[in-house]
């Protein structure tokens, strides 16, 4: 047990509620809208669009149609030039439509990133020189190993790791939130992020970011999307809609000959119209927002993804390693129970407890003192003349003594036990049952003993602080096994104890008594097995397994050497959100998937809109294919155009918010989405284009 | 669909359902065995016979391949086979064996001839029974029966293996997989097949012409009637779904198919191969219901398109109704469109051979196609169209399933919000690059001839209106898909048509099987994702319908505008 003050880490902080986030209400504010708008027209560049086979084909169909559309207009009767126009029209809209998306979603993040950029103004740092002289640098010009001497009030110069002093820092603008948090040399505490404040005191921080490399930098490239690149799974995605596309050019080309050989030659508009209609468009102008929008809906729960690939791996993850403490239990053990050994009854072990929990300002040392004052009316002993005697890693025990020169002590079962042997005294033979039955509850027994001056030590009895596990743990773990994932507890306590806490919580397995290299063996094994797995750590030696797990979310208060390693990091530095994270990677996996099959199942509409609109002078017989009743071949034909650009801007809020997600197993997910989406996407766009064409109808288009 | 043609029908299900798991159970443990450490049954029998191909072709039946190497034989193999094809039908007239003074073929006939079979498509530019010797019926077309089909299946199991293994390269060994179905499968089989049809009354003798006079007691009039060795080069032509008939008129001529029983088994042989490949498929991947999946969803589609055509075939033609035509079944016709039937055979008994046909990339027809009504017609074409998948040629009938299989998973699989896998194997970029080339292999082919034939003056051998576009979407169908069954009514013996379809069954072969290897070679190397409530299941009914849906709607999206002008204006014009 620690004597240092301790501060209110990640680990004892209660689990922050999140607050909503405000994903909707920014879908369209206003001026995101207003630059993004602008934004899909830049996008419009064809060396930018290339990069979106899709939508580059689309592009090359407007401009097309454009052209036929403004050679044709002398000649052409009023519908014939309203219907080319309108075509044209559309298809830019498709386009434009599908820049737009993107734009939306890019928006977002580009606000974010003003406001972290405001926070990057250049500063001047002070050097400590070799010889302790202080040079001032713009914090522009800092090296790697500089050293910076920070006071109350000023802003850090730049990322690094505090060598001497401990100060309180306000983060807030990185991470939200308003609390300061404490910042100390040594330990895993000891990093500092550049660009927040310190609040308190002085520090000496040893630089370790380039300028311009720094978190904050990242973390603006990272909202921002600037050097956004395309994760595994969306350039699998791409190849199939290449691919599709490639095949719909194949059936629309090869159509004009089979046509004209039918002795009804098509108007290459309508093609163009046929083709547009065909391709996936819907899921092509979409593709890249719901990427984007996975990556924010991370950033909006304050987690920074280092990459999209790792967002992705999140929703593959199949193995969640959670440490115990912090993440499923609050990790504040509390005194429950004094138990007496032999005749000693449980008050004089509460005497003896309360007596030796003086010196112990952790939060168990609180809460014995609590429980000895409150459950047992006894009053604080008269500790004039008495010592406290704090725990220290020689004696691994606490205490005090009177000065009657009674000496009580209190700590961990085996060091005491260790520590009555050495002294010789009698371990008396119920203690060990009474220390093992606490442990098999998934308690932590601490041994309480004391000595009268002129006799031996003797062993009073036990408490049992009891580790509470978070509400509602239970049934995250159980979400968790109905869609597959594997929940193991890491934790340092003896595996009675942790086979306790493990079955209160729910957990898949454990781990006890877990060293790194314990926990870096179970992530290479369950690896080898197949599984992806995901962790959350903070020290320095929690880092090759933060690089070794597929995805390791490092915690912001942790060390900089674990956020270096993970692939991920926590703002809130909330363990529990490991969770949420994979429900955001499965949620985008789960978007992309949908709307593709929403994609391509309109098209069977679109084939008989287009189709029997085609033919419906020359062949029409084909007109028994017009199971729709559309008004006109030309109403038709525009009404599938106008439908298809209007389904992508329809569904761009889906897009960025991402499809329902519910944790249920896949085969259930499978059966709702496939109904949802590819029924559902086979009866929209009847439909839809059946409305349109009324609309078009009543319009006067013929 | 008449009574007698839903009897038929039970029967060979019956039939399939008694034979294919044994034959499935038989093949897995034939390609299952490691050589010199599991015993195959049948060892005692097929292991000399095996180690004495090994030592005079020099092959270390212990050497795995790496899919590279494994594509690389398979291809070498076809290329020496196509070349030795090409000399013999070349060299026909030269050589002995000939007792019908059969003329050599043209370099485009011979390209295409040689092409054609080893492709396993079997597609006939010719009338078989006079231009092909029998020196070549056995030489040439009979090996090529056997060879072609083993490799197809060899191909198949490679890409199993690749599923089946992880965390290697190494895919088999080609020569074993095609020695081993060769000796332990298709011979054994090819040989009580054949003895089964000579007991029937098929053909089998090595004679030239046998010249009669008719009853017709003029003068002149005598008839050459061809016979040869038809039942031994039948069987092969039925097991491994080539197809290729010993005469013109395949499988509705009385030598090659004489009686119901022989109708009915020939039907049954065409399917029995394509369905116990899939039951091997379960064995090997230790899971049945995956492979009753497959099955289910290649018995569906089987099953709506027979329907389908029998159903149009009985029905009759429209227009003979309007004229006060009897077409219905009674006692004294068994009715129907009996345009290019066989009597014997009937209209309904026509698409019952129509489908299982097409559907295996066999191509044997007991009528012409050409005459079935618009919908009839359009039941064999859009099932080549599917890729032949159900059940598809002997062995790549199941690959292409499968990769069928991977797109279903992908797609689906995204949806429930993981990296799509497909029996634990990781559905990535690399496979769906290889996928994506083996989706557009055979429309490209199929598609883009048929359009170019339609456009170029000198390819115009069709009929005038959409029948005519029929006739060449079908013929490229045939061709891409290595089917080789024929719309007749169209000239194909052109050179155009000879050169083209030969390219178009070459792009229909060698471009799906080397992808198809490649996603195997992919797969293997990769670690199996340990199955979990997260997993999406691929062993449901709902991921049969998903992945028959995704057959249907790839080909569908694909060949609905052509399709419309062809069959299905036809069909609305009547």
């Amino acid at each position: 047990m620690s004597t240092t003050t301790a501060f209110p880490g990640s680990a004892e902080r209660p689990p922050k509620v999140r607050t909503k986030a405000p994903a909707t209400s920014t879908l369209f504010d206003r001026d995101v809208l207003r630059s993004a708008v602008a934004g899909s027209v830049r996008k419009l560049d064809p060396r930018q669009m290339v990069r979106n086979p899709v939508m580059f084909i689309v592009e090359v169909g407007s401009a097309l149609t454009t052209v036929l559309f403004l050679r044709h207009l002398r000649h052409g009767t009023l519908q014939e030039n309203l219907f080319g126009g309108l075509v044209a029209g559309w298809l830019w809209f498709t386009v434009l439509f599908a820049n737009l998306a993107e734009a939306v979603a890019e928006g977002r993040g580009k606000a974010q990133a003003d406001t972290l950029r405001k926070t990057r103004a250049d500063t001047v740092a002070r050097v400590r020189q070799a010889d302790g002289s202080i040079v001032e640098t713009p914090s522009s010009a800092l090296a790697v190993g500089d050293r910076c001497v920070v006071a109350a009030g000023e802003v850090i110069p730049g990322d690094g790791d505090i060598v001497e002093g401990i100060a309180t820092v306000d983060e807030s603008a990185i991470t939200g939130e308003s609390a300061p948090v404490v910042r100390e040399s040594g330990g895993d505490r000891s990093a500092v992020t550049g660009g927040t404040r310190v609040l308190s005191d002085e520090i000496v921080v040893r630089i370790s970011a380039k300028p311009g490399e720094t978190f904050l930098d990242r973390m603006i490239a990272l909202v921002e999307g600037a050097n956004r690149q395309k994760t595994p799974n969306e350039i699998a995605l791409s190849i199939l809609l290449a691919g599709l596309t490639i095949v719909f050019l194949l059936a629309v080309a090869t159509l004009q000959p089979f046509a004209t050989m039918s002795g009804a030659p098509q108007n290459i508009i309508v093609l163009v119209a046929l083709l547009v209609c065909l391709i996936p468009t819907t899921i092509g102008g979409l593709l890249s927002s719901i990427g984007i929008a996975g990556m924010d809906r991370l950033v909006q729960r304050n987690v920074l993804a280092m990459s999209g690939r790792a967002v992705e791996a999140a929703g593959d993850v199949t193995t969640l390693l959670l440490d115990k403490t912090g993440t499923i239990t609050y990790g504040s053990r509390q005194a429950a129970e004094f138990i007496g050994v032999h005749a000693v009854n449980p008050g004089q072990v509460a005497e003896a407890a309360l007596a030796s929990s003086l010196a112990d300002e952790t939060p168990e040392g609180r809460s014995i003192v609590e429980l000895a004052l409150q459950g047992f009316g006894l009053a604080a002993p008269c500790a004039d003349g008495a010592e406290l005697v704090p725990f220290t890693a020689q004696t691994r025990m606490s205490g005090m003594d009177f000065a009657t020169g009674r000496q009580v002590r209190k700590g961990a079962a085996d060091s005491v036990r260790r520590f009555l042997e050495a002294q010789g005294a009698h371990v008396p033979r119920e203690l060990a049952p009474i220390v093992e039955e606490v442990s098999k509850d998934g308690a932590t027994p601490l041994v309480v003993i004391d000595r009268v001056p002129g006799e031996a030590w003797r062993a009073l009895g036990v408490i049992r602080l009891k580790d509470t596990v978070k509400l509602g743990m239970r049934e995250r773990f159980d979400h968790l096994r109905t869609m597959g994932i594997r929940t193991v507890m890491i934790t340092g306590d003896n595996p009675l104890t942790a086979a306790a806490i493990a079955a209160e919580a729910g957990v898949d397995d454990f781990l006890a008594e877990a060293t790194p290299e314990d926990k870096m063996a179970l992530i290479k094994r369950e690896q080898a097995g197949g599984n992806l797995v995901a962790m959350t750590g903070d020290g320095t030696n929690d880092a090759p397994a933060l690089a070794q797990a597929d995805v390791g979310v490092a915690m912001n208060t942790g060390t900089q050497a674990a956020k270096e390693a993970g692939n991920m990091i926590d703002l809130d530095s909330n363990p529990t959100k490991l969770i949420e994270i994979v429900e955001v990677g499965k949620q985008l996996l789960m978007t992309r998937g949908s709307l593709t099959t929403f994609s391509i199942a309109n098209d069977l509409a679109k084939y008989f809109a287009i189709i029997p609109a085609m033919f419906a002078v020359a062949l029409p017989q084909l007109a028994a294919l017009n199971v729709m009743q559309l008004g006109s071949p030309r109403s038709a034909i525009l009404s599938a155009v106008i439908f298809n650009a209007l389904v992508i801007v329809a569904l761009v809020p889906l897009a960025l918010r991402g499809v329902k997600f519910r944790a249920e197993s896949a085969a259930s997910v499978l059966r709702r989405n496939l109904l949802i989406y590819g029924v559902g996407g086979v009866i929209t766009p009847f439909v839809g284009i059946k409305l349109i064409d009324l609309a078009l109808s009543a319009l006067g288009i013929k | 669909m008449s009574w007698q043609a839903i009897l038929q029908a039970g029967a060979l299900a019956l039939a399939l359902f008694i034979t294919v798991p044994p034959l499935g159970n038989y093949l897995a443990a034939v390609y299952g065995a490691r050589h010199g450490v599991d015993r195959a049954p049948g060892e005692r029998v097929f292991g000399p016979v095996e180690r004495l191909v090994y030592r005079t072709m020099r092959i270390d039946p212990r050497r795995e391949q790496r899919w590279t190497a494994y594509a690389a034989s398979m291809l070498a193999f076809s290329m020496v086979s196509v070349l030795g094809l090409y000399l013999l039908v070349r060299l026909q007239g030269s050589l002995p064996g000939n007792p019908g003074h059969r003329p050599s073929m043209s370099p485009a006939g011979a390209f295409n001839t040689a092409i054609s079979f080893v492709t396993n498509t079997n597609w006939q530019w010719y009338a078989g029974e006079v231009s092909a010797s029998h020196l070549i019926q056995m030489l040439g077309l009979a090996v090529q029966n056997v060879v072609s089909a083993a490799a197809g299946m060899a191909v198949a199991v490679a890409l199993i293996r690749g599923v089946v293994r992880a965390g290697t390269n190494q895919l088999g060994n080609f020569w074993v997989d095609l020695v081993r179905t060769v000796v332990r499968v298709l011979l054994p089989l090819c040989l009580v097949f054949s003895v089964v049809l000579v007991s029937q009354g098929v053909v089998q003798n090595l004679r030239g012409d046998r010249v009669v006079a008719t009853l017709d007691s003029g003068a002149s009039t005598t008839q050459h009637i061809p016979g040869g060795p038809v039942a031994s080069q039948e069987a092969p032509k039925m097991l491994g779904t080539n197809g290729g008939g010993f005469y013109n008129a395949n499988s509705a001529h009385p030598f090659e198919n004489p009686n119901p029983l022989t109708n009915l088994l020939e039907i049954w042989a065409l399917l029995l191969i394509p369905f116990a490949m899939v039951g091997a498929f379960g064995r090997l991947v230790g899971d049945r219901r995956q492979a009753k999946v497959l099955a289910l969803v290649m018995a569906g589609i089987l099953v709506l398109i027979t329907s389908l055509a029998s159903f149009a075939e009985q029905s009759g033609n429209p227009r003979l109704n309007a004229l006060g035509v009897d077409q219905s079944m009674s006692i004294q016709q068994s009715g129907g469109n009996l345009e290019g039937k066989e009597v014997r055979i009937g209209a309904a008994g026509c698409g019952l051979f129509a489908g299982p046909t097409t559907g295996t990339s066999t191509g044997a027809v007991n009528c012409a196609h050409d005459s079935m009504t618009p919908l009839g017609g359009l039941a064999p074409m859009v099932h080549m169209m599917f890729g032949e998948i159900s059940p598809g040629g002997v062995g790549v009938g199941l690959m292409g399933l499968l990769i069928y299989a991977l797109l279903a998973v992908f797609i689906a699989g995204l949806m429930v919000g993981r990296t799509p896998e497909y029996l634990g194997k990781r559905i990535q970029a690399a496979e769906m690059k290889l996928l994506t080339l083996y989706i557009l292999a055979m429309p490209l082919a199929l598609l883009g001839f048929a359009a170019t034939a339609v456009v170029l003056r000198s390819a115009h051998t069709y009929q005038a209106g959409p029948h005519g576009l029929s006739e060449v979407l079908y013929n490229y169908a045939s061709a891409a898909n290595n089917n080789g069954s024929a719309f007749g009514g169209q000239n194909t013996a052109t050179t155009w048509y000879m050169s083209t379809q030969g390219v178009a069954m070459l792009i229909g072969r060698f471009f799906t099987i080397v992808p198809a290897l490649a996603i195997g070679g992919s797969l293997a190397a990769k670690p199996k994702v340990p199955v979990t409530a997260g997993t999406m299941p691929t062993n449901t009914a709902l991921f049969a319908g998903l992945l028959a849906g995704v057959a249907v709607i790839v080909a569908g999206l694909t060949f609905f505008p052509a399709l419309a002008l062809g069959p299905i204006l036809e069909h609305l014009k009547l």
